[in-house]
């Protein structure tokens, strides 16, 4: 069943139908309608899936598929154009130019925890690039699987983007295939299977993992507003974000303030019983709430720790004084609690984080720029946040991904296109000034080869748009200056004709 | 001579404690690593003469002088590549600091071919040295000469605690390969390049693959047939074949291909003379084993030898050869010739040609040779390959502004100039807020209305801005 999509698609990609501009667009377009549209029937599955509130669906999903499809239609024809690029002596009446072009059959691998977003915005990259797509969603989201397989043929071209159902099975079918890209988005023990499987076929791969983000809060900060900003980040779709802030790193002598703040905040946003709130989701399944409720097992949370396995609800949870080397500093939390190590200093805060896997996000909340600076510079991760949680993904100029074990590779807006496109490099020369070329060929003596390590070593010219037009508008002004000046020698020399006349009349 | 864990034990820490991070660190040793190629240039070229019998020209220009410039280039640019790079604002981020930092992967490994031995494993060392990482260098043994001269220089230039160089066979690089690297930088076969990309998988390290393939040239329309000649020679035959990006076959129509065939007689006459066994601008084949696979392809091809053919095993000589009439299930199509043998393949049609180069996996370079312009944009359009040129062979890869790599079976990755910079970095996102605007936030905050809901809607419509997810 997976082979035959992939045919058809493959087949599709090969009638070249997906290359041209307009084709694209109108998929874009296509897709842009289908959000629009069918936005209740998507809230309505998220509900199902994952207890996702009303308002959290266009909030954490739609809005920004909306935007990224917004983007890439109205910045297509520009990121599909070549892109010229320097030029030497030997080249310069030659075209030099970076051309994008589409991979071919692209695998997106989409995650359950925003199971619209991590899906489909690498779509809109794939078909913007011109590639095909076999999109494989999580079989643990799966209403929202399942509503996306039923719209997506309904709005976009069928052979091209088949949705393919499944779980483990399924997917490592899938990866048998003979893919020109693999998009993953989940955990890193699976990227790993992934990138194994895609050796077989020299796949690349563009893996976005996870891992633990820590949160630095600096004692000398405005601790009442980080908390606030963290609390949101922590607890949106319950914790299950890849860019959630894992655990918070502070000083013991804030420690009590920070839990207090949390609490108010907790308290502000979900009211006494966030059980009962509207605005508070639940874990996505029975094994990830028994894995949870597992890691805070000989711990006292300090706010919240209430469960209920029915409903797969854990409460907003809170926890101090935790050593650095337990379990619960060991895997990725994904779920609403929150662990406090303490550290000593800023020393200390730097080590920790080195010491550990590099995460996919960084957050530091603190007021003095130097100790910014200094915990950006001595420290790595996939994005970093200062005074906010998270904000980095929102902005599609900034390339999103990880490094290390938090991933490869990175997407969001001209990067998603950049990522799932061939840069082929092209020189186009004619078969004029052969003679140029002679310096290069055999027989060889040592003043041919002096002129050819000339050419080769001559320095390079930027003959982009940009400098041609800087170029153009220098000339224009010297060319000016230069008249200008004759203009008024000339006027004086005139003037000082006239008064010596005048001078020789009166005398 | 150190175990394989005690110079990575060593490697990491320097890369731990933070030294290859300055700007200064690193010109020092890019400027060390110029000292050490021009100070050398003579043994360099003694080293490549043994190893492959490269003609003085040869080395110079597609060794030492590629090397030369790409470090001249990295050393005037690199400040500004490790600037960091603001990025376009949202409305939700208009008071904030939004850029991208280039930041050093760590503890890379280079593995480099026997071709272009030097060429091949110090321009990707630049890019890493630039991008302030560290190196593990692994040179190819076949071509012994010069991983003997890396392994004894490298050390009296370079910080001995910072780059390594491990000598050995397959067995050492297979040992090596269990090892974690940050990045791992391959050139060379797709057979050793799926075993590269399973050891990085174990830990998810990032991998740039430079293979090689079959690059197709395609002669059709008008043509200034001499001129033609003359580059599709030099690309062929230099380094005797032995180039990843040479021209492996040729396919143009009968009447192309019966005006060809003198004027590449001319042509290889005038560069190599009558005899080129004696000419010392003509290389020879790496070692006896690929000798002995290149005159398997001969004895295997059903085509006919219309030039050269002669070949001397003792000399691991093999003439320029050119062989017409096989079809495209031959023996020369089974695999990349990497050797001074090319294939013309008569197809009439431009279209049907295309679709030959079509069912062959993508190329690293893909050439045609035209006068009409309409050719060169039909051919480009339809097919695809790492990189393109054409009215001449392998040039396209002297250019630092162009990125070198392949797609497909072809490779993974590029490098060259700003992309070998570019490639052992990693690009981090940071967004750095103030304090203030906290009303703004607040309308991402619970308790959720439709209000608060239709505000953000608003701001985040607002170009190049995703939703709060």
């Amino acid at each position: 069943m997976e082979r035959q999509l992939f045919q058809r698609a493959k087949e599709a990609f090969l009638s070249g139908r997906a290359r041209p501009l307009e084709f694209r667009l109108q998929q874009l377009h296509a897709l842009q309608r289908m959000i629009m549209e069918k936005e209740t029937e998507i809230s309505t599955a998220l509900k199902q899936d994952i207890n996702r509130s009303q308002y959290d669906t266009p909030l954490l999903e739609l809005i920004g598929i909306e935007n990224e499809i917004k983007l890439a239609i109205e910045k297509l024809a520009q990121w599909a154009a070549p892109r010229p690029v320097e030029k030497n002596l030997l080249t310069i009446s030659d075209e030099v130019y970076i051309q994008p072009e589409p991979l071919g059959v692209v695998l997106i691998i989409g995650a359950w925890n925003y199971p619209w977003a991590l899906t489909l915005l690498p779509l809109v990259g794939a078909i913007a690039a011109g590639n095909a797509a076999v999109v494989k969603p999580s079989e643990l989201s799966e209403c929202s699987s399942l509503l996306l397989r039923a719209l997506l043929p309904c709005y976009l071209d069928k052979d091209l983007y088949p949705v393919v159902m499944g779980g483990v099975s399924e997917t490592q079918q899938l990866l048998r295939l003979r893919f020109d890209h693999i998009f993953y988005t989940g955990g890193s023990t699976v990227g790993k299977q992934v990138m194994e499987a895609a050796a077989r076929h020299l796949t690349p791969v563009t893996l976005e993992l996870g891992g633990k983000s820590p949160c630095y809060i600096d004692k000398n900060c405005d601790v009442r507003m980080a908390c606030r900003r963290i609390t949101w980040g922590k607890f949106v779709n319950c914790g299950q974000t890849c860019i959630a802030p894992d655990y918070i790193l502070c000083e013991p002598c804030i420690q009590g303030r920070v839990v207090e703040c949390i609490r108010q905040t907790l308290l502000e946003f979900y009211g006494a019983d966030p059980k009962c709130s509207p605005d508070y989701g639940r874990i996505i399944n029975q094994h990830h709430f028994n894995r949870i409720v597992s890691l805070m097992d000989g711990y006292t949370p300090v706010v919240g720790g209430q469960s209920d396995s029915s409903q797969c609800y854990i409460a907003p949870t809170v926890l101090k004084d935790v050593p650095p080397h337990s379990r619960l500093m060991q895997e990725e939390i994904f779920g609403p609690v929150l662990p406090i190590v303490t550290v000593s200093d800023m020393d200390d805060v730097i080590n920790f984080i080195n010491e550990r896997e590099k995460p996919l996000a960084l957050y530091i909340f603190c007021s003095d720029k130097k100790a910014i600076k200094r915990m950006i510079e001595e420290t790595t991760s996939g994005g970093v946040t200062v005074n906010d949680v998270m904000m980095h993904y929102t902005l599609s100029s900034l390339p999103f991904g990880g490094v290390g074990q938090s991933g490869m590779g990175c997407y969001h807006g001209k990067h998603t296109f950049d990522q799932l496109s061939h840069h082929r490099a092209c020189l186009i020369r004619s078969l004029n000034m052969e003679s140029v070329n002679r310096a290069r060929y055999p027989p060889q003596d040592r003043r041919r080869a002096q002129r050819a390590r000339m050419a080769l070593k001559s320095p390079l010219i930027d003959t982009s748009k940009r400098t041609l037009v800087w170029a153009v508008i220098a000339t224009i002004l010297g060319i000016g200056l230069f008249i200008t000046l004759m203009v008024i020698l000339l006027i004086a020399a005139g003037l000082n004709c006239t008064c010596w006349y005048w001078r020789g009349f009166y005398n | 001579m150190d175990s394989q864990s005690h110079v990575l034990e060593r490697l990491r820490t320097a890369f731990r404690s933070g030294i290859t991070l300055p700007e200064e660190f690193r010109r020092t040793q890019l400027t060390n690593l110029l000292s050490m190629v021009r100070d050398n240039e003579g043994q360099i070229l003694k080293a490549l003469h043994q190893d492959l019998a490269k003609p003085k020209f040869e080395s110079i220009l597609s060794e030492v002088d590629i090397v030369v410039n790409e470090l001249h280039y990295a050393i005037s640019n690199f400040r500004n590549w490790m600037k960091p790079e603001y990025v376009a604002k949202s409305l939700a981020t208009k008071l904030d600091e939004c850029f991208v930092r280039r930041e050093p992967l760590g503890v890379v490994l280079i593995i480099g071919p026997w071709n272009y031995p030097l060429q091949l494993l110090i321009v990707p060392l630049v890019g890493a040295i630039a991008a302030g990482n560290c190196a593990v260098i692994k040179p190819s043994e076949i071509s012994s000469a010069t991983d003997r001269l890396v392994a004894e220089l490298i050390p009296k230039y370079l910080s001995q605690d910072c780059y390594a160089v491990v000598r050995g066979g397959s067995e050492q690089t297979k040992a090596l390969l269990q090892n974690r690297f940050d990045h791992i930088f391959y050139t060379g076969s797709q057979a050793v390049a799926r075993s590269v990309v399973q050891a990085a998988s174990v830990y998810l390290t990032p991998v740039t693959l430079e293979l090689g393939g079959k690059c197709p040239c395609l002669i059709y329309g008008r043509i200034n047939i001499q001129a033609a000649a003359h580059r599709l020679v030099w690309a062929k035959f230099f380094n005797a074949g032995q180039s990843c990006v040479a021209p492996d076959y040729v396919l143009c129509t009968e009447a192309t291909r019966d005006a060809l065939l003198p004027a590449l007689s001319s042509v290889l006459e005038q560069f190599y003379g009558k005899e080129p066994q004696k000419c010392p601008d003509l290389s020879r084949i790496v070692s006896a084993r690929h000798f002995t696979r290149l005159m398997k392809l001969l004895e295997q091809t059903k085509g006919k030898v219309v030039i050269g053919g002669e070949s001397d095993q003792e000399d691991k000589y093999i003439a320029p050869t050119v062989v017409v009439d096989a079809g495209e299930d031959d023996a020369l199509m089974a695999e990349e010739i990497f050797g001074p043998i090319l294939p013309i393949f008569t197809v009439e049609e431009l279209e049907k040609s295309i679709e030959f180069v079509n069912r062959h996996e993508k190329p690293l370079a893909l050439y045609v040779f035209s006068d009409e312009s309409s050719v060169v944009k039909t051919v480009m359009e339809k097919t695809s390959s790492g990189g393109f040129c054409s009215n001449d062979g392998i040039v396209h890869m002297t250019l630092p502004g162009l990125p070198f790599g392949g797609v497909g079976a072809s490779g993974w990755g590029s490098y060259h100039g700003r992309w070998s910079f570019e490639t052992f970095s990693h690009r981090r996102a940071c967004l750095i807020r103030g304090w203030g605007l906290e009303r703004l936030n607040t309308l991402r905050y619970p308790p959720y209305t439709e209000d608060k809901l239709k505000w953000l809607r608003w701001t985040t419509s607002q170009q190049s801005s995703c939703s709060l997810m």
